[in-house]
C-alpha cells in the first residue's frame, strides 16, 4: 500500500504526520511511502531527508492524494481535503467526529474509511497510538516552558552573594496526562508544585511526581474513574464551590497557574475565576491549556497572551503541540505507526480494517461508505474497576496488649495441652514398652529435639547443602548391615552386604558433593 | 577387638559431631567446617563399629565398603549442579532399601533364635545380630517385631517414593501428577491392607517358618503405596516431596535404630527425620499451602473464578533490554527453574560481573521454593561464581523493588504472580510472592508466551512496565551480554 502524507494546511500548523523514521518503519511491514514538498519543513524535516528514507516526495497536495492509498494527517481534514478523497481510501488523522459532523458527512459521500486518531479507546493495548496522550504530554511540558518565559524569576530557590531567590510555586489543576507532565517538568525545574484533581485516585500518581496534592475535605461518594474511561466527570456543585474556596485560599501565594481540566464532550469548567487572578502577585503567570474548549481561567482569550489589570500574564495559546514541532511529529508519526502496524497484521503491506478488534472498530468512524460514529463500547474495560480501599484500624496500645496478652495465652494454653497429651501418651507407653525400648525411646525424643533447634539455624541458601549433609549422614544406616553382616545366615549375609554397598554410596557421595558444593559459594 | 565401651563412646562422639555438623550450616564460612565434622563423625562411627565386639565377615564387607566408596566418588565428582535435585532423590532411595533390607535380615535371625528355642537349643553360640536376639525377653521380642514393621513400611515407602522422585526431577517419568484409578482410595485401601498384615504377622506364634510372608507383603504393599502417592504429586512441588522423602530416610534409619538397639542410629536418624520436616514445613509455608495438600497432590481451596487478565504482552529484544540494563543503576535478578532447565547460570553470572564492573547495584532474589530442591538456585549460582552475599531471601529484597530500577525474571513464573496478592480466587492466592512488579521496569526471560508448570495465569506478563524477552534464557542473555557497555 501507498501511504502519504500531505502538508497541513491549516495556519500555524507546523508537525507532520510522517517523519522519515516512521517512514523506515513503515517500509518495513512492506508499505510504500509519500510525502508532499515541503510537508516536514516546519518541523525540520527536510524534503531531501525523506528521500534518503526511500521516501517518495510529491510535488503537491492532489498528486499526493490521488497516488496514496492511505492518508496519514495531524490537524482534522478541511473540506477541500476531504473532497480529494475517493471510495476505498483510507485517512488517518484526528478528526473530532462529535463536532464535525459535517465533515463525517463529506466523508461518508466519499465513501473513504476514516480513522480519527482521537477515537483511539483507552485500553493498555493501544497506549502505542494513543495521540491524544502523545499530544498532551508535550502541552504539559510545553506550558510550563511558556509560563517560565513569560515569568520573571527562577522556578528553583537559590542562595546567592546577590541575595535570596525563593522557589516559585507551581499550581497544576488537573492531573490527566498533561498535568501530570507538567507537574514533572516543574518539579524537575525546581519550582514548589501543587496539583489538584477531582478524581481522588489520582493523588497516588501526582506524589509520585513529586507535587503535593491539594487534599479537598469533601464527604461524597468518590467517583470511579473507571466508569467514564479514566476521564474526569463533572462534580456536584457544592463540590464545586468546595474547590473554589479552596482555589481562594492558594491564589494569592501562588506564581504559576496550570489548568489543563477538561470533561469529555463538554466546555471547558471555570475554575481559576477573575477574582483569583485579582488575588494573584503582580508578575504571576497562568497558562490554559483547555483554552480551545472556552478555556478554564474567565479571562483566558483562545490563542493569545494577556495581561490583566493587575499585572497577571494569561496565556490561552491552544498550539502547544505544535510549537514543539519537531518532538510533536516524531512522536505523532510513531502512534500512527503503530496504527498501521495493527492495520497490517500479517506485515506484508495489505491492510486488513478488521472492524472485530476493538481499537480499530473505536477508531473506525466512516467505513465503507457508512458513519460508523459512535463505536460500540469496547469489550475491554480502559481500568481495572477500583477497589473499595480497607482501612487498617489503627490500634490502641492498650488493646495491642491485650492482643498480645491473648495470643500469648493462647499459646501457652496449645504447649502445655501438648505437654500434657505427650506426657500420658509415654505414662501409657511406658506401661507396656520393655525398658530397654524405653531408654532407646528417651534418646530418640531428645534427638529429635536437638534437630528442631539445630535445623532452625540453617541459612536459608544453604538448604540444598543441607539436604546432602543429611542425605551422607542419614547412610549411617549402613551400621546396621554391618552389624548383621556376621551372621551365620547365607540370606542375611548377602543382604547385608548389598546394604553396606548402598548406604557406602550414600555416604561418600552426600558427603563429596557437599563439599563440592560448599566450596563453591564465595564472597564477592 | 574393641570393648564395647569404646564402641559406645565413639558413638557418642559421632551423634556430637553429627550436631555439629547439621548446626554449623548456619553460614557459608562456617559450614565448610562442618561438612569435616559430618565426615570425621561418621568415620569414627563406623570404624569403632566394625573394630568392636561381635562383628564377623570383615572379608566380604571391607570390598563391598570401597566399591560403595568408590561408586559414590565417582557419581558425586561427576554430577552437575543443575542434576542437583536428582542425586538427592538417588541417594534417599538408597536409605530407603537399605532400611527395607537391614529390617527383614533381623527377622531372619529372629525366626532362627526363636526355631532354635523352640527346638530346646538354648546354649547355641550365636553371632552378629542374632546374638543380641537371643538375650531379649518376650516383651521386648514383641517390640522387636513392632520396630520391624515400622522399618520395613518407612523404608519401602521410601525407596519406591524417591525412585520415583528420581524419576520425575530427571525427566525419565512424566512429571505431571498421574494417579491410578481410585486416586488416594487406593493408597488408603494399601495403607489398611498394610494394617492387616502387620496384625497379622503380630499374631503368629513366635517360630512360625513362615513369618516372612506376610513381612514380603507388607514390602510389596508400601512399595507401592511410594510409588503411586510420589506419582500422583505435581512437578511444582518437588521441593516438598524431596525434603518429605528426606525426612522419612530419617525415620528409617531411626527405626533400624530400635530393631538394632543403636543408639547412634536412632539418633541420626532422628536428627535427619527432623532436618526434612522443618524443610518441608519451610517448603510448605512458602507456598501458603498446607503439609497434606502437597502430598495428596493438586492445588487446594480455589473457590470461584479467577480474575481474567487484561492488557497485553509486549514482546521486546535484546537490544532494548541492553538499554534499560545500561541506563539502570540498580538490577535484581530472580531465576527460577527455567535458568537451570536452560544452563543459564553461567550467563547470568557474565552479566552480573559485567554490571556490577560497570559500578552497578545487581542483586538476586531468591524465593524459597525456586527450582526443585530447597535451596537449588543458591547452589547453582554459586557454581557460577556469583558471590553469595548479593544473593538475598525473599524477606530480605522484597521491600527494595520500589526502589529498583531493572528487575529480570528468569524462568521463574507462579513466584513473580501478582495474583497471589490480588485475586483471593487463585489457587495461589496468600502464597507470599516476589514483588517484582513493584520495580520501574520488568524483563521476563521466557520460551513462550504459555502459562508455566503449574498452569495459571500470571498478570505480571500485562503489566504496563513488564516487557516479555521471548527466547531461551541462555541464548537470550548471550545475545545481551556484547551490548552491555
Amino acid at each position: 500500500m501507498k501511504i502519504g502524507a500531505p502538508r497541513e494546511i491549516i495556519e500555524g500548523e507546523a508537525r507532520v504526520a510522517m517523519t522519515p523514521d516512521s517512514a523506515r518503519a513503515l517500509q518495513k511491514l512492506g508499505h510504500a511511502c509519500l510525502i508532499e514538498a515541503g510537508a516536514g519543513a516546519g518541523a525540520g524535516f527536510s524534503d531531501a531527508a525523506y528521500a534518503e528514507a526511500g521516501v517518495e516526495v510529491v510535488a503537491d497536495a492532489s498528486a499526493l492524494f490521488a497516488a496514496a492509498e492511505v492518508v496519514v494527517k495531524v490537524r482534522e481534514p478541511r473540506l477541500e481535503e476531504l473532497e480529494r478523497l475517493r471510495r476505498g481510501q483510507t485517512l488517518i488523522s484526528f478528526f473530532w467526529p462529535a463536532q464535525n459532523e459535517a465533515a463525517l458527512e463529506a466523508a461518508k459521500a466519499r465513501g473513504a474509511t476514516v480513522v480519527a486518531m482521537d477515537m483511539v479507546p483507552r485500553i493498555s493495548r493501544a497506549q502505542k497510538m494513543d495521540a491524544l496522550s502523545s499530544m498532551a504530554n508535550i502541552a504539559g511540558y510545553r506550558a510550563v516552558i511558556e509560563a517560565g518565559a513569560n515569568f520573571g524569576r527562577f522556578f528553583t530557590g537559590q542562595v546567592t552573594a546577590a541575595g535570596k531567590v525563593p522557589p516559585a510555586r507551581v499550581l497544576v489543576v488537573g492531573a490527566g496526562v498533561a498535568g501530570l507532565a507538567a507537574i514533572g517538568a516543574s518539579t524537575s525545574l525546581g519550582a514548589i508544585t501543587l496539583a489538584f484533581d477531582v478524581r481522588p485516585e489520582v493523588a497516588e500518581q501526582i506524589e509520585s511526581m513529586g507535587a503535593e496534592f491539594v487534599f479537598l475535605d469533601f464527604d461524597e461518594a468518590a467517583q470511579d474513574g473507571a466508569a467514564t474511561g479514566g476521564y474526569a466527570a463533572p462534580s456536584s456543585p457544592e463540590f464545586r464551590e468546595k474547590q473554589l474556596e479552596k482555589f481562594r485560599e492558594l491564589a494569592p501565594d501562588i506564581d504559576i497557574v496550570i489548568t489543563t481540566a477538561l470533561i469529555p464532550g463538554r466546555p471547558a469548567p471555570k475554575l481559576w475565576t477573575e477574582d483569583m487572578v485579582k488575588l494573584m502577585k503582580r508578575g504571576s503567570v497562568i497558562v490554559d491549556l483547555a483554552a480551545e474548549k472556552g478555556g478554564n481561567c474567565d479571562l483566558t482569550v483562545p490563542d493569545a497572551r494577556i495581561v490583566t489589570d493587575n499585572g497577571v500574564i494569561v496565556i490561552g495559546y491552544t498550539d502547544f503541540p505544535s510549537r514543539m514541532a519537531a518532538q510533536a511529529s516524531t512522536l505523532y508519526a510513531t502512534n500512527i505507526r503503530h496504527m498501521l502496524t495493527d492495520l497490517t497484521p500479517e506485515k506484508d503491506g495489505t491492510i486488513v480494517h478488521n472492524m472485530e478488534d476493538d481499537v480499530i472498530r473505536g477508531a473506525t468512524v466512516a467505513h465503507d461508505g457508512e458513519i460508523t460514529f459512535p463505536p460500540p463500547p469496547p469489550k475491554v474495560k480502559a481500568i481495572a474497576a477500583q477497589k473499595p480501599k480497607e482501612k487498617k484500624k489503627e490500634l490502641t496500645a492498650e488493646e495491642k496488649r491485650a492482643a498480645e496478652m491473648a495470643a500469648f495465652r493462647s499459646q501457652t494454653r496449645s504447649q502445655v495441652l501438648l505437654l500434657a497429651a505427650g506426657g500420658a501418651l509415654m505414662l501409657l507407653l511406658g506401661q507396656i514398652a520393655p525398658a530397654s525400648f524405653m531408654q532407646h525411646f528417651i534418646v530418640f525424643v531428645l534427638a529429635c529435639f536437638v534437630g528442631f533447634q539445630v535445623i532452625w539455624g540453617v541459612s536459608h541458601s544453604l538448604h540444598t547443602p543441607l539436604m546432602a549433609v543429611t542425605n551422607a549422614i542419614s547412610g549411617i544406616i549402613v551400621l546396621g548391615a554391618i552389624l548383621q553382616i556376621g551372621s551365620g545366615n547365607w540370606i542375611v549375609v548377602i543382604l547385608a552386604a548389598f546394604s553396606v554397598l548402598i548406604a557406602t554410596i550414600n555416604i561418600v557421595g552426600g558427603f563429596v558433593v557437599t563439599r563440592r558444593m560448599l566450596a563453591m559459594f564465595q564472597k564477592s | 577387638m574393641l570393648e564395647i565401651g569404646f564402641v559406645s563412646a565413639a558413638a557418642i562422639t559421632a551423634s556430637v559431631l553429627f550436631i555439629l555438623s547439621l548446626g554449623g550450616l548456619s553460614n557459608q564460612e562456617k559450614a565448610k567446617r562442618a561438612v569435616w565434622y559430618g565426615i570425621v563423625g561418621m568415620a569414627v562411627g563406623v570404624g569403632f563399629t566394625i573394630f568392636g565386639p561381635g562383628i564377623g565377615n570383615v572379608w566380604l564387607m571391607a570390598p563391598m565398603i570401597v566399591i560403595g566408596a568408590a561408586i559414590g566418588w565417582y557419581v558425586a565428582k561427576k554430577v552437575e549442579m543443575t542434576e542437583m535435585p536428582q542425586l538427592v532423590a538417588a541417594l534417599h532411595s538408597f536409605v530407603g532399601l537399605a532400611a527395607v533390607f537391614v529390617a527383614w535380615n533381623a527377622d531372619i535371625e529372629r525366626l532362627r533364635v526363636m526355631m532354635d528355642r523352640a527346638a530346646g537349643l538354648t546354649a547355641q553360640d550365636y553371632s552378629a545380630f542374632a546374638a543380641l536376639v537371643s538375650t531379649k525377653d518376650p516383651a521386648e521380642l514383641t517390640f522387636l517385631q513392632l520396630e520391624i514393621i515400622f522399618a520395613i513400611f518407612i523404608g519401602a515407602v521410601t525407596f519406591t517414593g524417591s525412585v520415583i522422585a528420581y524419576g520425575k526431577l530427571a525427566g525419565k517419568v512424566d512429571g505431571k501428577p498421574k494417579q491410578l484409578p481410585g486416586g488416594h482410595m487406593l493408597n488408603a485401601a494399601a495403607a489398611a491392607a498394610s494394617l492387616l498384615v502387620a496384625i497379622w504377622y503380630m499374631n503368629l506364634p513366635a517360630d512360625a517358618a513362615y513369618s516372612m510372608v506376610p513381612l514380603l507383603i507388607l514390602s510389596a504393599l508400601a512399595f507401592f503405596i511410594g510409588w503411586h502417592l510420589i506419582q500422583g504429586i505435581g512437578g511444582a512441588d518437588m521441593p516438598v516431596v524431596v525434603s518429605m522423602l528426606n525426612s522419612y530416610s530419617g525415620w528409617a534409619a531411626a527405626a533400624i535404630g530400635f530393631t538394632l538397639s543403636n543408639d547412634l542410629l536412632i539418633v541420626t536418624g532422628a536428627l535427619v527425620g527432623s532436618s526434612g520436616a522443618i524443610l518441608s514445613y519451610i517448603m510448605c509455608k512458602a507456598m501458603n499451602r498446607k503439609f497434606i495438600n502437597v502430598i495428596l497432590g493438586g492445588w487446594g481451596g480455589a473457590t470461584g473464578e479467577q480474575q481474567a487478565v487484561e492488557g497485553e504482552m509486549i514482546a521486546i529484544d535484546a537490544g532494548g533490554v541492553a538499554a534499560a540494563l545500561n541506563d539502570a543503576d540498580s538490577v535484581i535478578i530472580i531465576p527460577g527453574y527455567g535458568m537451570a532447565v536452560a544452563q543459564a547460570q553461567g550467563a547470568v553470572s557474565e552479566l552480573t560481573r559485567k554490571l556490577r564492573a560497570r559500578g552497578k547495584e545487581v542483586r538476586f532474589a531468591i524465593h524459597p521454593v525456586a527450582g526443585r530442591l530447597p535451596g537449588h538456585m543458591n547452589v547453582l549460582l554459586a557454581e557460577a561464581k556469583v558471590p553469595y552475599d548479593i544473593v538475598l531471601e525473599m524477606d530480605e529484597i522484597n521491600e527494595d523493588f520500589p526502589e529498583t530500577d531493572v528487575a529480570i525474571v528468569i524462568g521463574s513464573n507462579d513466584i513473580v504472580n501478582p495474583a497471589a496478592q490480588d485475586d483471593p480466587n487463585s489457587p495461589i492466592a496468600g502464597m507470599p510472592v516476589l514483588e517484582v512488579w513493584k520495580a520501574k521496569q520488568v524483563f521476563v526471560s521466557k520460551r513462550g508466551a504459555g502459562t508455566g508448570y503449574s498452569g495459571i495465569e500470571n498478570p505480571l506478563f500485562f503489566k504496563e512496565n513488564t516487557r516479555m524477552f521471548y527466547g531461551d534464557a541462555k541464548a537470550s542473555l548471550d545475545q545481551l551480554l556484547p551490548m552491555i557497555e
